[in-house]
């Protein structure tokens, strides 16, 4: 037996001390038990123990230990979070501890609906004092799992309930700096630049954020979430996307470096058919380019033919989604 | 390509039923409620239902049921409407939604719309564009749905739409194909699907494809059988599910299969569990393939079970 066996049989057994009292009551397997439940162990125990304290509703201090308990043993239990907050208020607990509860349950599992919703309710009644700790906690589940869908929920409630927004869009940028991939991080960002009280808004931001996202599609132009980005600093506002010139000629800039990007491709057949006009020059640059690659013919003269030939391109490069590609190509004009 | 283990799933998933001592079992026990829709539909969807006591299964619903009429996990837990929501789909499988106090049923589930539209999951509040979807769902299936305000429910699903055509948890959350599959669903059942930019979104969709032919959740994640549903299910929605390489996707689902033990797993050669097997099946009825009934892509149930309980009377 190493030592924490030796905590848990000790643990164990000072709960049947404590709980004398109490018949354990066993789940009720409904008018049909086909196998009586073979084995007792701590989970079975403690959950007979929960299920009695619940039923007689008692809300103790010794109650609320047990939910600790059983929460450790099954964080995904519903019935005993929600009972744990019926205890806090009854008893009138503080509810600092609370944070120190959450976060210990969440070293183990944190992908888990009741915990956020617990640390939410506790963070809610703890009120602004708590946002310097809540964006914290977040930050530092984020750092182990930065796409973790909780942890991203809860810090935008935070922010929009109890502030904080004056570091974000810097702590986005932290994020991104570590993996320009992440999709989570691109939408916190947009997130923030929509929302925050501080920046002012998407058009005031807009020139700011193109140079930045521009700078990371230029590094990275297989990203498909930097592009979806900037395609959303235009929302709305398909006249300044079709104009913004930094657009098109991002496009220019990744297809000379491989001709075949796809997310470059899709983004100038997007332009084209909101009206862009690829110039002469532009034209004669893309055609140099496809002839370096020599797989694809761009030597056409207008738009539409222009637009064909990189269809055919995606469909070739991007066959899985060939029927996609080719339904884009049945809408030209 | 291999083929579907059907008869071996079906053991599978009796065999899940039965064990009620198992660790996986107790572990599970708070929500049996989900565990025995994934369970059932999967038969269904097999042609199999009745391998299980429609009796037993009842009658273990109804105990489920808590005063206020919603339903929890399992017998003595509390309510929500995630568990209502298998419960009034398990008894619609087997046709027996007349054992419910409707009234009551869907009285408890209005009860969750919140002002601005939005739905909690229960009475401590927790707020979700899943809960919106549950709720609207189960109440169309009891034909309660004049009893919230569906305007108002679909207003705060369409201001959870992002700039990429997905939705998320809440307004501003991210993209995510298990929440697209709640909105989207959520606006099928409504009659709002003109909320959807339908190429926008089926773009997004159809880029959640990857090399080996499964299915992505959000950008630059794992592919997982569970996705074969949710992204699936609402391309089909949307009327984009050609966008996708079905063939790819059949391999993919095929190759998770467990087929000495039966059951499905979320990637090739990972422990098999009920859900993604519910996953697997589901999304290989979506993709046609044979000898599988057809499943509602909005209700999650087989057409024929939604069939029989909008064309009657």
């Amino acid at each position: 037996m190493d030592d924490s066996d030796g905590e848990e049989a000790a643990g164990q057994a000072q709960r049947r001390a404590e709980w004398s009292d109490v018949t354990p009551l066993p789940q009720n397997d409904g008018p049909n038990p086909v196998v009586p439940i073979a084995y007792k162990d701590d989970f079975t125990e403690t959950m007979d123990l929960f299920r009695a304290v619940f039923h007689a509703q008692e809300r103790s201090p010794r109650a609320l230990s047990l939910t600790s308990h059983a929460i450790s043993l099954n964080p995904g239990n519903y019935t005993v979070w929600q009972f744990r907050r019926v205890i806090l208020e009854a008893l009138n607990v503080d509810l600092l501890g609370e944070l120190d509860f959450t976060q210990s349950v969440s070293n183990g599992n944190s992908k888990n609906y009741q915990l956020w919703h617990h640390r939410r309710w506790v963070a809610e009644k703890l009120g602004a004092s708590s946002t310097s700790k809540e964006l914290e906690f977040t930050k530092k589940i984020l750092s182990l799992d930065a796409k973790h869908y909780h942890a991203w929920s809860h810090r935008q409630w935070v922010l929009q309930s109890l502030g904080g927004w004056e570091d974000e869009l810097n702590y986005c940028d932290d994020l991104l700096q570590d993996d320009v991939f992440n999709n989570s991080a691109w939408n916190q960002r947009y997130f923030v630049i929509t929302r925050s009280p501080v920046l002012g808004g998407l058009k005031n931001m807009r020139e700011s954020e193109v140079n930045y996202t521009v700078r990371a599609i230029i590094a990275r132009p297989e990203n498909e979430s930097s592009w979806r980005y900037l395609r959303g600093l235009y929302k709305d506002d398909n006249v300044s996307w079709v104009h913004d010139s930094q657009v098109s000629l991002a496009c220019l800039k990744v297809l000379s470096t491989k001709s075949s990007h796809i997310f470059a491709l899709s983004t100038l057949l997007d332009l084209i058919s909101h009206g862009f006009q690829p110039s002469r020059e532009f034209i004669d640059v893309l055609n140099a380019l496809s002839v370096q690659d020599s797989d694809y013919d761009l030597a056409e003269t207008n738009d539409s033919d222009l637009a064909k030939t990189i269809f055919t391109m995606l469909e070739c490069e991007d066959p899985i989604r060939a029927n996609y590609w080719r339904w884009r190509k049945s809408k030209l004009p | 390509m291999g083929e579907l283990a059907a008869e071996k799933h079906v053991k599978y998933i009796v065999s899940v039923e039965k064990k009620k001592d198992s660790f996986e079992a107790v572990v599970m026990e708070h929500l049996r409620l989900n565990g025995a829709y994934w369970g059932v539909t999967t038969l269904d969807l097999l042609g199999k239902l009745h391998a299980v006591d429609v009796n037993e299964v009842v009658s273990w619903i109804l105990s489920c049921q808590h005063e206020s009429g919603g339903f929890g996990g399992n017998i003595g837990h509390d309510p929500h409407v995630l568990f209502t929501l298998s419960a009034v789909q398990v008894l619609a499988l087997f046709d027996k939604l007349d054992v419910l106090d409707v009234e009551k049923v869907s009285n408890y589930v209005a009860g969750l719309q919140n002002e601005d539209g939005s739905f909690s999951g229960d009475e401590w509040g927790e707020v979700d564009t899943r809960f919106s979807y549950i709720a609207i769902c189960c109440l169309s299936l009891l034909r309660r749905l004049e009893k919230v305000n569906v305007e108002n429910a679909v207003k705060y699903i369409v201001s959870c739409k992002n700039l990429d055509g997905g939705f998320g948890s809440t307004p501003g959350g991210e993209s995510h194909a298990g929440q697209i599959f709640c909105c989207v669903g959520a606006l099928a059942i409504t009659g709002s699907l003109h909320h959807v930019d339908r190429d926008l979104l089926g773009w997004w969709l159809c880029e959640r494809q990857v090399k080996s032919g499964g299915l992505n959740g959000r950008p630059e994640k794992l592919p997982d059988v569970c996705y074969s549903w949710w992204v699936l299910s609402s391309l089909t929605m949307i009327d984009r599910v050609h966008w996708i390489n079905k063939e790819k996707l059949v391999k993919y689902i095929l190759d998770c299969q467990d087929t000495e033990n039966g059951g499905i797993s979320d990637r090739p050669d990972d422990a098999v569990d009920v859900y993604h097997t519910y996953f697997g099946v589901a999304g290989l009825s979506l993709l046609e393939y044979p000898g599988l009934k057809a499943i509602d892509p909005a209700y999650a149930l087989p057409v024929d079970v939604v069939n029989r309980i909008f064309l009657r009377r």
